[in-house]
């Protein structure tokens, strides 16, 4: 029972505003003695798993180019390209965009997008353009930015369920069987599709409404 | 055969460029600095740590990154000449040659560990890129580096977030935390009734997934307290349907969470918005929506 502290610690931690990081190492410690655990037996536990999850953080080796890119000019191009195109609305293009995420996911290349691979040099600055476009001076740039990375995430958490080789798939055919229940992984990524259709219905509807809204913006100053 | 191992070593010679610039460029706030070689040496030499010298390695990540105030500064920067069109093209090269790599991959047996084919074909498009760079826009040799430096800065400690809030989980699981909530929340549920059990194993699930970050910690809580004893051997719910739908809710979860730093606070510090949780307020109206249909679903499917 006296394990729940650690749930405790974190809930606090981040409502005192604590920085998170020190609210998790604080809370794996607090975790471990509830459990009868001695603090070195703790520590090497998180530092196993610390190391055998490095692979989390490799994706910021895409920083030099994208920054690189940027230096000379990609955000302001990326612009100027979604002004060229005529039709384009900050809701149309992240509707293309969300189905993009959610189909490249869906085929397992959930690595090949994400926020600082496309969203801030590509997406971000094409939404903010539309937006502003569409009501010019009555845009809202921070919420066309805003917009943007969560359709980037509603696409990727929606659509990578339905590949069979991923990370949440792997994980729950594990538990499963565990349990003694063997599953073909196909049988739980077809279970993904109707929370996909779902996902892009809603979002999609979302993105509509942003657009309708922008129109109003623009009609009366 | 090109694996983790490779990958590794181009993130930790990244970090550590990185560190080597932050020092050149703001002697003065060696936070910075300190944080990105801490991690240069987790990627280069990790392994060769131990368990517990990786655990202090933690320790004094945390402590640099809590006392040791880290923080960005956009300094001016003399003007470059614009480029065109063309500059999309280094920016696409990645994820086409994330594509084609992960496709070409699973033909050549052998050559790349298939479990890390992605990221493998991720960084080689990331490195591909890089070389245009240099060889088209001859910038200095450490200017990639600077501007990667710049960017870096602006996400700051929550770039190792994600990474913690893993090994936490480990330690719920040797803590056997799964089982104590399992028990707990076995409680609230009302005797017979099966609408009952599937909202609070979806709402637990995102809960579960807000307070830990990620929904992989919350599903073997989840599915050991209510999933398998009540959905599947009471009600006789299919466990594809319910194992997949109640992840799909933990994911809704994800969606609202600052915890979950990679998704929802290192987007805001990378588009540098006002509001560090307005991506998580852009969401939340996808998320709650998402949520309901979910617990309808498996309702009905069960």
């Amino acid at each position: 029972m006296w394990v729940l502290a650690g749930i405790v610690v974190i809930a606090a931690g981040f409502m005192l505003r604590f920085n998170p990081l020190l609210v998790v190492v604080a809370s794996a410690l607090v975790t471990g003695l509830a459990a009868g655990l001695d603090p070195g037996t703790v520590l090497s536990a998180f530092g196993k798993a610390f190391n055998d999850n490095r692979y989390i953080t490799i994706i910021y080796i895409v920083l030099p180019v994208i920054g690189i890119l940027e230096r000379h000019g990609l955000q302001e191009r990326a612009r100027d390209l979604i002004g060229r195109i005529r039709g384009a609305t900050l809701g149309r293009l992240l509707l293309v965009y969300l189905l993009f995420r959610q189909v490249t996911a869906a085929l397992g290349l959930t690595s090949i997008a994400g926020p600082a691979q496309t969203v801030r040099p590509l997406i971000a600055p094409m939404a903010e353009a539309a937006a502003e476009t569409q009501a010019p001076g009555e845009s809202d740039p921070e919420q066309a930015k805003a917009l943007a990375a969560a359709t980037d995430n509603v696409g990727l958490f929606f659509g990578e369920d339905i590949f069979i080789a991923i990370g949440s798939i792997l994980l729950m055919k594990g538990v499963l069987e565990a349990d003694g229940i063997d599953l073909p992984p196909l049988a739980l990524s077809a279970w993904a599709i109707p929370t996909a259709i779902a996902a892009f219905a809603i979002h999609g509807t979302r993105l509509l409404l942003a657009d309708r809204q922008l129109r109003r913006k623009a009609r009366k100053p | 055969m090109i694996g983790l191992g490779f990958l590794y070593l181009v993130a930790g010679v990244t970090f550590a460029a990185f560190a080597v610039l932050s020092v050149a460029g703001r002697p003065r706030h060696p936070g910075n600095a300190l944080f990105y070689a801490l991690i240069a040496v987790s990627f280069l030499l990790g392994d060769r740590l131990g368990d517990l010298g990786n655990g202090v390695l933690v320790l004094a990540i945390v402590l640099v990154a809590t006392l040791g105030r880290m923080g960005s500064r956009e300094r001016p920067q003399e003007p470059v000449a614009p480029r065109g069109s063309m500059l999309f093209v280094p920016a696409l090269v990645i994820p086409v040659t994330a594509l084609a790599g992960t496709l070409l991959f699973s033909e050549l047996p052998g050559l790349v560990d298939p479990k890390q084919a992605t990221l493998v074909s991720l960084t080689l498009g990331v490195i591909l890129a890089l070389a245009i760079c240099y060889l088209w826009l001859r910038p200095a040799p450490a200017e990639p580096f600077r501007q990667g430096t710049r960017l870096m800065d602006h996400i700051g400690w929550a770039a190792i977030l994600p990474q913690m809030l893993a090994s936490l989980g480990a330690v719920f699981a040797l803590a056997g935390m799964g089982g104590v909530v399992g028990s707990l929340i076995g409680h609230v549920i009302p005797e017979g009734s099966v609408l009952g059990a599937v909202t609070v194993y979806c709402f637990g699930m995102a809960l579960f997934t807000v307070i830990m970050g990620n929904a992989f910690a919350a599903f073997p809580v989840m599915l050991t307290a209510i999933g398998l004893p009540l959905l599947i051997h009471t009600y006789g719910g299919a466990p594809a349907r319910v194992a997949a739908i109640g992840m799909l809710a933990g994911f809704c979860g994800t969606l609202m969470t600052p915890m979950a730093a990679n998704f929802n606070l290192v987007p805001a510090a990378l588009l540098e918005l006002r509001d560090r949780y307005g991506v998580i307020r852009a969401q939340i109206p996808t998320a709650i929506p998402l949520l309901i249909f979910n617990i309808v679903l498996l309702y009905w499917v069960i």
